[in-house]
């Protein structure tokens, strides 16, 4: 009846209970204060079966901060095990559960940090910096929300019933083979991915298509701000590279559940097949994650040096070469494998070439700076602090693409060292000058300041202090991964040094929260108007927060940096409003989610009954939802000019 | 901001452009999809263990009836695309009532086919090649399954609302989806079929 | 500049200093900086030259950096200002040219030494090499030495100065080989083959351990590998061959099942045939590409390199 589901599911050993119990407790809470505020009814028709891409891109940037939280907790355990275990000590975690918690802490930081972080700047920044209403498809960017929300729930429900993956982020096979791991630990990896890859691959078409089909009229391709641009490479790496993700997911899938021999070691199955597909998406990810990081930095530089940027064209260029690259590197994250020292030289350079145009980029950013005027507000502390670890992890990437070298240092604490000095000073720090730049957009207020900037300090010195010791661990041949050490070894000083530095950015995010909590206490002394920082680019024509159609006639472009320039100009006259079309809410998208994570936890559990019922249901939902014919709602004219004149009467 | 023109949008909102555009992208991820089984095929194919290889079990005769199907029905759905644009509601129904039928056609035939293959002892656990033969095929199966289910509904559409313009849109996107899954056949007919008994 | 920034960048400065005195009181523990091995020393150059040509773009950049923003300042209204100034073609040649040489450069460098370093090319000596085939296993590493019939778990022997064959494959998850000291690492895996070539410069022993997950026990398959003068390694094999366990079938079977933190153990002899069994397990039903491989081993040739 429950399939492979019982008793003996629930957590054992006090650190997991701990995490469940506290899980559990949280969820109750948030549901306590809901009821008590009779605030259900308001979550449900002004969020949750919203399809304005604002909240929709809120929503995004909430799951995802949370999961951060999750993430950190994971990081900081990891830390304190390997500062702890080594000689006698076995530190605080079997080497199982550790296993388990840097597998969810990579699979938690990429799919549902990061990822996350892109599509709610995507969803709140691209209709209105192309002066569009709306995405190309409302619903279908609910439904895809909705999936990454239920691959988010089974990725932690792991925690309560049963045990995640214990296998690493990427899950090589034939570790990840029922074989080797017969639990649901991988199953609710797969199934967790699988999920919320499929509402990615669904919000990049849906994003290619609005930005080719819906710029206001007169933007061309070259007058887009270069966020967008950023983004469309973004977007076309998720089109080719996450259908590659979903099928790799669903061999892994066949193997577990059918018997099937794609990756097993025996009857044929070719484990580094599995290996090469994965990392067919694996990189191309890197750069989904890092362009848009690039396209917001490519905002802030310009709008704090009060300066057009630098070299437009080149900007541009440097994408579509970023974007193209991208999809011929994949094999150096696998030189160990033995293949040719002619095929390992020609992905070492390949992947050195990706620098030039990267290189290219900095560059264009320091002189957008240079005879500008610089205003260090906390986002632009956030691009210092990116350029300079960035540019040390570019150089250590370039040592790894030497195959000779790479050898020395992969999987060691040296690759580790490097890739979140990418990810937390390229896709993170970015990610959070966005929120700063841009949270008076949506909220009418600016953040704080001050704690701003002490968060900001936090997180850089807690960054260098947790991962400059990695790079000197991984020359000292500390592998990744280890739940335990000699002591002779001598690395415990710097694993102490790594752990504390994981303490200091656990601090610069609870200044953060702190941060979050004063500005909106605080928010009366912060108000904004339209435009606070004195922007540029189109998003900031409207009223901050915008109104729900973000503009009352839809925007002309006659250049690029189109609102910089109509300042200029001085013309800021109302044109007459328009009849505005928008989609009518829906229920739908979060229902098909439902259904899709009852039949992810179904198959994870082999209740076989249960999925039956999650595939009919979504199909069922789709069905009726497809076949309705009013799904949008027309604001008059007449109405939008009542509308207006009363929000711009108002006290902004 | 100059606003020269207002652009006039006549009601309902018409979203058949941008619709089209998003399935045809759609259509080009669903693609990579299937390249990508097909780059494992390749990989698999010859990996047969102690399993018997694709001359051992395929029946051509056979799979060219099964082409054929496909191909009419896809024949007949561009038919009934054409019927859609001169609005003739009971001609449209009729084409795909007979689309439906031989694609169900197609369906039924290869599922026998798999019935067949795993009653002889040479089901998807015998060897990777088996594995990967099954999945690359199954995975066209089930879209067919889909375009099936998806074209059962239009046809009650059809029938409720007739031949307005948001049935003429869906069944545009269907019938790019129908074409789709005939030139992805006709892919896995030469490189599994055709490649597989050389 | 505000008093917080300075101090801001007082504390950078104050924990770089900490973490480069913390480096230099360990500098004894960089394996892959303090190479004792033929390839190894050849890696560590590499990966100095290439760091040191990367600093050609990376000092100018933090110069630029720092000085830029420090220059161009709000508050400096001296410093020019040119809020249209958005292109140059000269500077922007500039800077898709100069990284552009330098990777050129790195990729003539990257070629020749990925051949040069290539871990499957047998290494140049005077000395009759020693094979040694590696067996991964849930959580240790059996060591076959085909030439003195000997076999060593989580512990291996070799003479100094002379090159060392590694034949590695896996009976088990993917593993790694490395042993940093000695050179960089190489994959094992089951139903393949994959090879490392290495050579210790001078006697002593050195730490190898996994570097690829592999399952609970993983952390703890690290071992000992040990250069010793020729006349000491004859005397150790001797010995070795002198002991009383032997891995028979049913040894290695009870051997291959999951167990953790393995101690070395040594066996005077084992199964003939043993290593070729542990790849044909996996390689049996393999189809074409793996059926020439079979061939091979059921002529008794020796072993071909396996790449794919």
């Amino acid at each position: 009846m429950l399939g492979r589901l019982t008793w003996d599911a629930l957590p054992h050993g006090m650190i997991a209970s701990g995490g469940a119990v506290s899980m559990v407790l949280g969820v109750l809470v948030v549901m306590l204060v809901l009821t008590y505020f009779k605030k259900w009814k308001w979550l449900w028709q002004e969020w949750l079966t919203s399809l304005d891409p604002k909240k929709i891109g809120v929503m995004y940037a909430i799951v995802a901060g949370l999961m951060l939280l999750r993430g950190a907790v994971d990081a900081g355990m990891m830390r304190t095990q390997q500062a702890l275990s080594t000689g006698n000590s076995h530190g605080i975690l079997s080497s199982d559960h550790f296993q388990q918690v840097f597998s969810a802490h990579g699979t938690i930081m990429i799919f549902f940090v990061a990822m996350g972080l892109v599509f709610a700047v995507m969803n709140l920044i691209i209709p209105l910096q192309i002066g569009a209403r709306d995405v190309a498809f409302p619903f279908l960017n609910s439904v895809s929300f909705w999936l990454f929300v239920a691959g988010m729930m089974l990725m932690n429900i792991s925690l309560i019933i049963g045990e995640f993956s214990p296998a690493g982020w990427l899950a090589y096979p034939p570790l990840s083979e029922v074989a080797y791991s017969p639990g649901v630990g991988v199953d609710y990896w797969i199934w967790a991915l699988q999920i919320a890859g499929i509402g990615s691959l669904l919000s990049g078409v849906n994003f290619l298509v609005t930005i080719i089909k819906m710029r206001a009229p007169g933007m061309t391709l070259m007058k887009m701000p270069i966020f967008v641009w950023s983004c469309l490479g973004s977007l076309t790496l998720i089109l080719f590279a996450f259908p590659i993700l979903t099928a790799t997911l669903a061999l892994l899938a066949l193997d577990r559940l059918l018997g099937m021999h794609f990756f097993t070691s025996e009857l044929g199955g070719n484990p580094m097949m599995y290996i090469n597909l994965i990392w067919a998406w694996g990189h191309p990810e890197v750069y989904i994650l890092v362009l848009p990081a690039f396209g917001i930095f490519s905002e802030i530089v310009p709008t704090f040096s009060g300066k057009k940027l630098f070299g437009y064209t080149s900007m541009v260029w440097a994408i579509a070469a970023i974007t193209f690259l991208s999809f011929t590197v994949w094999l150096h994250h696998f030189f160990t494998m033995g293949a040719g020292a002619n095929v390992n030289a020609f992905f070492g350079i390949m992947t050195m070439i990706i620098a030039v145009p990267t290189g290219v980029k900095v560059f264009n950013w320091l002189f957008t700076m240079y005879r500008g005027r610089i205003r260090f507000t906390t986002p632009m502390l956030w691009f210092m602090g990116f350029v300079t670890t960035f540019t040390i992890g570019g150089v250590t990437g370039v040592l790894m693409a030497v195959p000779a070298i790479d050898f020395q240092v992969h999987n060691s604490l040296f690759l580790v060292a490097h890739f979140h000095n990418m990810i937390i000073g390229g896709v993170v720090f970015g990610m959070f000058a966005g929120l700063t730049y841009w949270w008076p957009k949506f909220t009418g207020f600016t953040l704080n300041e001050t704690l701003g900037k002490w968060a900001f300090a936090c997180w850089l010195i807690g960054f260098l202090l947790a991962f400059m010791p990695l790079y000197a661990l991984g020359l000292m041949g500390a592998t990744r991964r280890l739940d335990h050490y000699d002591a002779s070894l001598g690395w415990q000083p710097l694993f102490i040094v790594a752990a504390i530095g994981v303490a200091i950015i656990g601090l610069g995010v609870a200044l953060q929260l702190t941060q979050f909590g004063y500005s909106i206490w605080k928010r009366k002394e912060n108000r904004v108007t339209g435009d606070p920082w004195n922007g540029r680019t189109l998003e900031w024509s409207t009223t901050s927060p915008p109104p729900f159609y973000n503009f009352a006639t839809t925007p002309h472009v006659a250049e690029r940096d189109a609102f910089w320039a109509v300042k200029q100009a001085g013309k800021t006259t109302l044109a007459p409003a328009e009849n505005i079309y928008l989609p009518k809410n829906t229920g739908a998208g979060i229902i098909i989610a439902a259904f899709a994570f009852i039949g992810g936890f179904a198959i994870i559990w082999h209740i076989w009954w249960l999925l039956v019922l999650g595939l009919i249901g979504i199909l069922v939902s789709l069905i009726v939802r497809l076949s309705q014919d009013e799904v949008e709602y027309v604001v008059t004219a007449s109405e939008v000019a009542k509308l207006e004149t009363q929000r711009r009467k108002q006290p902004a | 901001m100059s606003n020269t023109a207002t652009p006039t949008t006549h009601l309902p909102h018409d979203t058949t452009a941008k619709a089209a555009f998003g399935f045809w992208v759609y259509l080009m991820t669903d693609l990579v999809l299937f390249a990508t089984l097909f780059a494992t095929y390749a990989v698999l194919r010859n990996n047969t263990a102690s399993g018997p290889a694709g001359k051992d079990i395929f029946d051509m005769p056979y799979v060219l009836v099964e082409t054929m199907l496909l191909l009419t029905s896809s024949f007949v759905a561009g038919l009934a695309m054409l019927a859609v644009y001169k609005k003739q509601k009971n001609l449209v129904l009729a084409l795909l009532v007979v689309t439906f039928l031989l694609g169900a056609g197609f369906l039924g035939m290869e599922l026998y086919e798999f019935n067949h293959l795993v009653q002889e002892g040479h089901s998807w656990r015998i060897s990777a090649f088996l594995s990967a033969f099954f999945t690359l095929v199954g995975t066209h199966g089930l879209h067919i399954l889909s375009g099936l289910t998806w074209l059962a509904v239009l046809m009650g559409q059809v029938i409720r609302k007739g031949i307005t313009m948001h049935t003429t849109r869906r069944l545009m996107l269907f019938s790019l989806f129908w074409h789709f899954l005939d030139i992805v056949w006709i892919f896995i007919f030469t490189i599994v079929y055709l490649m597989g008994v050389a | 500049m505000g008093r917080k920034y300075k101090l801001f960048i007082l504390a950078l400065l104050v924990i770089g200093a900490g973490l480069l005195t913390l480096i230099v009181m360990h500098r004894n523990n960089f394996a892959v900086l303090n190479p004792e091995g033929t390839i190894a020393a050849q890696q560590r150059n590499l990966l100095v030259f290439a760091a040191g040509l990367s600093l050609v773009v990376v000092i100018p950049v933090f110069i630029l950096v720092f000085h830029i923003a420090w220059k161009y300042r709000a508050n400096n209204t001296k410093a020019t200002y040119m809020p249209d100034w958005s292109g140059s073609r000269k500077l922007e040649f500039v800077w898709w040219g100069i990284p552009l040489v330098l990777i050129t450069i790195l990729a003539v460098i990257t070629w020749q030494s990925s051949h040069a370093l290539d871990p499957y090319k047998p290494l140049a000596s005077t000395k009759k090499p020693i094979t040694i085939q590696v067996v991964a296993l849930d959580w240790k590493w059996l060591f076959l030495y085909p030439e003195q019939r000997i076999a060593t778990v989580n512990y291996i022997a070799f003479p100094e100065k002379t090159p060392v064959n590694l034949k590695i494959t896996s009976d088990a998850p993917m593993n790694s080989l490395w042993i940093p000291k000695l050179g960089g690492q190489v994959y094992a895996m089951a139903g393949m083959q994959t090879q490392l070539h290495l050579m210790a410069d001078k006697e002593g022993v050195y730490n190898g351990s996994s570097a690829n997950i592999s399952g609970e026990g993983f952390a703890g398959m690290t071992f000992k590998a040990r250069s010793s003068s020729a006349s000491n390694f004859t005397e150790w094999v001797h010995d070795v061959q002198q002991s009383s366990k032997t891995l028979t079938d049913a040894e290695y079977t009870r051997l291959a099942k999951p167990s953790k933190n393995n101690p070395e153990s040594f066996y005077a002899s084992y199964e003939s045939g043993l290593y070729d069994t542990i790849m044909m397990k996996y390689m049996m039903h393999g189809g074409a590409h793996n059926g020439h491989m079979s061939h091979e081993l059921a002529e008794g040739t020796s072993h071909e390199t396996m790449r794919h």
